[in-house]
């Protein structure tokens, strides 16, 4: 059987953030990517926040080939009819220096490979993990069709479903109730007209979430991110809603519904589309995490669950940036006993404990169970927009005084028993 | 210049955005379905309605077939089929779709 010291499952950036630390440090490492390069596989909304980020690898953020960085953030609010969009622009999203930015995986993570392979680092495409060699507990290696490579440490950065460690009885299959189905077109617009559509200077991007009627009453909503000249608008609906449904309602035809509305339809009139992609989301924060390392192995980014909806923010690709420079400073350190097991390794486990990764987890530990709640997603974006309709609308016959609109829609569809208990749940956020 | 072309007014068929990705088709299937297990045991097909890239239907016989061919690689079907009726892994290496601009 080959050997290399160290294997790394899966060219995400979970997998390619842990090859560059180790790589950096002249451990031999080998890196198996399913695709045709790192980033064909991979999708995302998709936004990264490397405000996170200043510690792990800054050397390499000033270069990185991002799309926009994020300095509007939109918020709209659906019914039947009617929007009401929320816009926020604060220097401080970009300013001393931006807290995110649209990516292209094809593009960031290819770019990462790069810098793997630079600093000595083997990335190898084109070949499907199979299964993990074990022995006993400990895990030894891997295997690729007719090939079995052995490591002193496996990094199991395989994304989302986490078909090969479940295999090796590492953690669970992910569950509906657990996970959301995101899927978006990218479509092509010119950067001038981009930027005249979302009110930025050159450059800039902006991040937009839609909520309400736009998933039908289910978990999740719309997004719609700026890249260079191209948007990302796309749906996440939790999958455990879309399987409840009593009607025939199909998930892609939520996205469909979002493009044909006549507020939506000037935003991205003229576009082309040029791609159509989909991806499952872990959204069941850290109950759902498993057991993050083991006997010669350590588990990263989304195939450890390591990602966070919480409802205006979403992230994912940062946790998963940190958790593989945590998972390589954690192979290093072992590495100088030569011994790989559980304990040895496990200054992975108390890294991420203190890092953002697992303190961010643990702060909105409530989410998930308030994302269940599903007058978020039906009464209040209907209860917000009727009430603002009505107070910018002259009927025919007499109008009412301002506050007395305000105050009727507020009593109605506010001051009730049902939203003093989710204002209550709410405060668990 | 109107949309219609172009389908960014959203009248575009699934079939039409899954043209605009580029496949490397294997000879074998990746996805598999226990039709046994579909007949006796699944009542609601949820694998028809979750994939976003609308590769599940019923057949004349009333049994559900996947057109594998456009599978977008999500995972979906496979997470909502409590029934465990789909052989699914993913494509081998140098197969299936393969992203540019996601």
């Amino acid at each position: 059987m080959e050997r290399v010291e160290c294997i790394v499952v899966g060219g995400g950036l979970a997998g390619l953030a842990a090859a560059y630390g180790l790589a950096s440090e002249g451990v031999e490492v080998m890196l198996l990517e399913r695709g045709d390069y790192p980033g064909s596989k991979n999708v995302t909304g998709g936004r990264l926040y490397t405000s996170a980020l200043q510690e792990v690898y800054p050397e390499l953020w000033e270069e990185a080939p991002f799309e926009r960085p994020v300095m509007r953030e939109l918020i709209t609010l659906m019914a039947e009819g009617r929007q009401v969009t929320l816009e926020i622009a604060a220097d401080s999203f970009t300013v001393p220096k931006p807290q995110s930015y649209t990516v292209i995986r094809a593009k960031l993570d290819r770019w990462l490979a790069d810098k793997v392979t630079e600093k000595g680092g083997m990335v190898v495409t084109n070949i499907l993990v199979d299964t993990l060699i074990k022995e006993g507990d400990k895990v030894i290696g891997i295997r690729a069709g007719e090939d079995e490579i052995g490591a002193d440490v496996t990094i199991i950065a395989e994304g989302v479903l986490g078909l090969v460690s479940e295999a090796a009885g590492l953690r669970d299959k992910p569950a509906a109730a657990s996970h959301a189905l995101g899927y978006k077109e990218v479509i092509e617009l010119p950067a001038g007209v981009i930027e005249d559509r979302w009110h930025l200077n050159s450059g800039e991007g902006a991040a937009q979430l839609f909520m309400g009627s736009v998933t039908m009453g289910m978990m999740g909503g719309g997004f719609l991110y700026t890249n260079k000249e191209s948007v990302a608008l796309g749906i996440v609906v939790g999958m455990d809603w879309m399987r409840r449904r009593p009607d025939d309602l199909e998930s892609w035809q939520l996205l469909d519904g979002l493009k044909q509305l006549p507020q939506i339809r000037p935003l991205i009139a003229g576009g082309t589309v040029a791609e159509y992609s989909a991806h499952a989301i872990a959204e069941g924060g850290i109950a759902k995490v498993p057991k993050l390392l083991g006997d010669g192995y350590l588990m990263t980014g989304d195939a450890a669950g390591l990602s966070l909806n919480a409802l205006v923010t979403v992230r994912g690709m940062d946790f998963a940036i940190a958790s593989g420079y945590y998972a390589a400073r954690a192979v290093l350190e072992a590495r100088k006993t030569g011994d790989f097991s559980a304990a040895s390794l496990s200054c992975y486990q108390t890294c991420l404990d203190h890092s953002f990764v697992l303190q961010d987890l643990r702060t909105a530990q409530a989410v998930p169970h308030v994302m269940e709640n599903p007058r978020l997603f039906d009464h209040y974006p209907d209860a917000v927009t009727r009430l603002l309709e009505q107070v910018f609308t002259i009927g025919p016959g007499p109008t009412k005084r301002l506050m007395s609109t305000v105050f009727r829609g507020v009593r109605r569809d506010f001051l009730n028993v049902a939203t003093l208990k989710d204002a209550n749940q709410f405060r668990k956020l | 210049m109107s949309d219609g072309g172009t389908g960014s007014d959203g009248r575009m068929s699934i079939a039409a955005k899954l043209g605009l990705n580029v496949f490397k088709l294997d000879k074998e299937p990746h996805i598999v379905i226990d039709h046994e297990i579909c007949r006796a045991v699944c009542t609601k097909k949820v694998c028809v309605t979750v994939c976003p890239a609308d590769l599940y239907e019923l057949n004349d016989e009333g049994d559900v077939v996947v057109n594998w061919e456009g599978c977008l690689e999500c995972g979906t079907c496979l997470i909502c089929c409590d029934e465990r009726a789909l052989t699914w892994h993913y494509p081998r290496g140098q197969f299936g779709v393969q992203h540019r601009m996601s």
